[in-house]
């Protein structure tokens, strides 16, 4: 049975997770290092400074405060500028990334949050500077938890693609609204949502073991 | 070779300021191991924090190898840390580094090569005794295990000075006496100064040549250990005779609350350094006739002089043990009956 539902359903499939992972990586890379600033700037941290924090505070609070699929409508004229269309997957991929970034800045700064402050300290009293902590010491120490959330956020991420797909970005979302929502083919819609579901697992059960293999406490 | 001048370090919380630490001044010679006693909230972990700057004082001086510290760009800061090792009360290791990549981390700050870094490391851990759990994580290792890494750690690029916040505080007794007895060998055969802190008086017997005794911010008193003990200065005192002694739980169930015949008082004495114990007991014998029982005792000895506390029962006849107890009395010794057994 190698039809064209068959096609469809994988076409969509691998759309979803080009997408996921694409957008999770340029999300990272938004919102990794926004996190470490916002770390950093805190009360009693390296760089603290009140104003810059509660600046970064204040931006990421605003864009995770945007509901997803009006932030891909706000964001047309932006996305039209950058990839030259407002359609298809590569369209998909600045809102994505983008409004995913925010919220990634939140995990990471939360996971760095978790390493015990005297390891901060000892590598301060080592002659260490703020830069080599980073890199040496806090990144390093929280790698488990920051994997943990990044399948949070793959996770996140497949759930906002699928949205996504509503308004023509392509993907078992988009799959799932055109054939199950407006033309009602209950086979393709109960196929999307076994895939999605598979999906999030498969994810979730990788991303658990990634993480346990870097968890030395 | 380290001086501390005249620093005061003030804290602002919500509920006001509160002063840590309050004009205190330390010089240490090469070699030297001091001590700076204190019990918590003194001021100790603010005074030894700011010899690497990791606390900044508001006033005063830091010299370290003829370098004022608080006169130093980042930059130069950081060159100077290099050469002044710290470990700490919890360790603080990465968990999520091998014991090896642990020693080597500041020898990665500084930028050396990977042979050298390995040479390095395997020489330190071989000095710490833990050549065979190089790439153990430090999860797997005991406490006394963990506290040598960090000590390898703080070798690593070679200091002049090691300093040593709490280092035992968070280990049995016996594990501490290992590892004070790494640090003394680690003063004399790499000639590495070492100043620590801590609130037992066993540490800083057992390997400080000089102390300080710390107390609300200040300096109450600081020198040779003899002679910070021997000048009975009341915080001291404080320090060696803190623990109560307590009566054996045998005894407990025997123990009488008024005297009566055939009961010798059971009594509880608190050493100065005027009379030793061995001459109290001397003296209670051939002078008095009184044979002493000591049931416990809890002294620290320094030359002809010995401080603490001990549990006595007096096996005399009743007027010989009154006679004892006035001779006591007389020394300012002092005495108080616990029961008759």
């Amino acid at each position: 049975m190698y039809d064209s539902t068959t096609v469809l359903l994988l076409e969509g499939l691998w759309e979803t997770i080009v997408m996921t992972f694409l957008s999770g990586f340029f999300g990272f890379l938004l919102g990794l290092p926004l996190g470490i600033l916002l770390f950093l700037t805190g009360k009693g941290q390296l760089l603290e400074n009140r104003f810059y924090n509660s600046f970064l505070a204040v931006f990421v609070n605003i864009f995770r405060s945007i509901p997803f699929i009006i932030l891909i409508v706000w964001m047309i004229p932006f996305t039209r500028f950058i990839v030259g269309t407002s359609i298809g997957m590569s369209a998909a991929l600045v809102p994505l990334s983008i409004g995913v970034a925010p919220f990634i800045a939140r995990l990471v700064e939360n996971s760095l949050k978790e390493v015990p402050s005297g390891l901060i300290e000892a590598a301060r009293a080592m002659g260490a500077g703020t830069f080599q902590i980073v890199r040496k010491v806090l990144l390093p120490e929280a790698l488990p938890s920051l994997i943990n959330n990044a399948s949070i956020t793959l996770i996140t991420l497949v759930g906002y693609s699928a949205m996504g797909g509503a308004v023509g970005a392509g993907g078992l979302g988009q799959v799932g609204y055109q054939y199950g929502y407006i033309g009602y083919d209950a086979f393709i819609m109960n196929s999307v949502l076994v895939l999605l579901v598979a999906l999030v697992f498969i994810i979730q059960f990788i991303g658990d073991r990634i993480s346990q293999k870097f968890n030395h406490k | 070779m380290i001086q501390i001048k005249n620093i005061s370090k003030t804290f602002y919380k919500e509920n006001g300021a509160f002063k840590a630490l309050d004009n205190v001044s330390i010089a240490l010679e090469k070699g030297d191991i001091v001590g700076i006693i204190g019990s918590s909230g003194a001021g100790k972990s603010t005074l030894i924090r700011c010899v690497n700057l990791l606390e900044k004082p508001d006033e005063g001086e830091i010299i370290v190898n003829n370098r004022n510290l608080l006169a130093l760009n980042n930059k130069s800061l950081s060159a100077e840390r290099e050469k002044i090792g710290m470990i700490f009360q919890h360790f603080n290791l990465l968990s999520s580094k091998t014991v090896f990549d642990n020693v080597a981390l500041p020898l990665e700050l500084t930028g050396k090569d990977k042979i050298t870094i390995r040479k390095r490391v395997v020489e330190l851990l071989t000095l710490v005794g833990l050549g065979d759990k190089i790439y153990e994580y430090p999860k797997n290792l005991s406490g006394g295990q963990k506290q040598r890494v960090a000590i390898a750690r703080a070798l690593a690029n070679k200091p002049h000075v090691l300093l040593c916040d709490e280092a035992t505080s968070a280990l049995d007794p016996v594990t501490t006496g290992a590892i004070l007895e790494l640090l003394k060998e680690i003063n004399q055969t790499l000639k590495i100064t070492i100043l620590l802190i801590t609130h037992e008086m066993e540490v800083v017997k057992s390997i400080c040549n000089r102390i300080a005794v710390l107390d609300k911010g200040k300096i109450v008193i600081q020198g040779a250990f003899e002679d910070v003990v021997a000048s009975g200065h009341s915080i001291v005192q404080q320090f060696i005779s803190k623990k109560k002694i307590t009566i054996p739980g045998y005894l407990k169930d025997q123990l009488r609350q008024s005297a009566a015949e055939g009961l010798f008082p059971l009594l509880e004495i608190e050493l100065n350094n005027a009379v030793s114990l061995e001459t109290i007991i001397d003296f209670s014998r051939h002078y008095y006739h009184v044979p002493v029982k000591i049931l416990k005792a809890d002294i620290e000895t320094v030359g002809e002089l010995s401080f603490g506390k001990s549990l006595l029962i007096l096996q005399g006849q009743e007027a010989a043990n009154e006679n004892v107890m006035g001779y006591l009395d007389q020394n300012n010794i002092k005495n108080n009956i616990r029961g008759y057994v």
